[in-house]
């Protein structure tokens, strides 16, 4: 039978170890990780300007297993050798990578829009922007709650 | 080994837009993962993904490690004339995997 100072001495240990752990995590990561994000997003846009609208980015709200989350985008767009969506990009703000799938595609698509199945590391905002050929960019945000997050041992907030 | 399964319809009425699916055997590893010693496992993905109807592409994609296992794409296309769509997966180490559906059009 463990006796009360034992129990002490083990319960100490336990509640350590947490503290040890997250010792090791980069106290920077939360700003290297906007970092990250607002250095992809210039990537795609430039210093062109991001509209709300015209994208559907449908995720589930809630989130059981992060390592494979259906993910789909559609773009209104009549999608004609004139007017039609050039690329969607998809973007996370917790993933190790900000960068999760850039999908171009021309008139040749008929309907703009794909989906897929992608992996998130954390209950986090998920964005969706899509680049018309007139040079618009437009975007659409899903917010998502994540109970078991894609394999990372460290780097979770 | 190296496979891949794709989901297109046999026949379609011209200027119908078709669904396709995609789905390509690969493990995604991401290049975060550590083994039990502490290593890091080097990164193993696909890292792009084209279609071309006919010669003529109609999506090219761009994947990330942020990509679950056995990627699943699915897109549209418009069927203009019968042929072949070719698929085709480019990623790490030398994986390359080409898939040819063909497709009729009335």
């Amino acid at each position: 039978m463990t006796s009360r100072r034992e129990f002490l001495v083990l319960a100490a240990a336990a509640s350590a170890l947490p503290a040890t752990a997250k010792a090791q995590i980069d106290p920077n990561l939360v700003a290297n990780r906007k970092a990250a994000f607002q250095a992809a997003l210039k990537n795609i846009v430039g210093d062109a300007k991001v509209t709300p609208g015209r994208v559907k980015l449908t995720l589930p709200p809630l989130i059981d297993n992060g390592n494979s989350v259906p993910l789909s985008v559609s773009v209104e767009s009549p999608m004609t050798q004139a007017d039609h969506v050039k690329a969607i990009h998809v973007l996370t703000e917790k993933n190790p990578l900000p960068d999760v799938v850039s999908f171009a595609l021309g008139p040749r698509a008929g309907r703009a829009g794909f989906s897929t199945r992608v992996r998130l590391a954390d209950t986090q905002t998920v964005t969706a922007i899509a680049q018309m050929s007139d040079g618009s960019f437009w975007s659409d945000h899903a917010e998502v709650v994540v109970t078991l997050s894609a394999c990372l041992e460290d780097g979770l907030i | 080994m190296a496979r891949a399964v794709v989901t297109v319809p046999p026949r379609a009425k011209r200027g119908e837009i078709v669904e396709i699916k995609t789905l390509a055997q690969h493990s995604m590893e991401t290049g975060f993962r550590r083994t039990q010693n502490g290593e890091l496992i080097p990164r193993d993905i696909i890292r792009t993904f084209t279609c071309s109807y006919n010669g003529v592409e109609v999506c090219r994609v761009e994947l990330h490690p942020a990509i679950a296992a056995n990627p699943l794409i699915a897109f549209t296309t418009v069927a203009t004339e019968s042929g072949a769509l070719t698929f085709r997966w480019d990623g790490d180490n030398g994986y390359t995997v080409t898939e040819i559906a063909p497709i009729k059009v009335e």
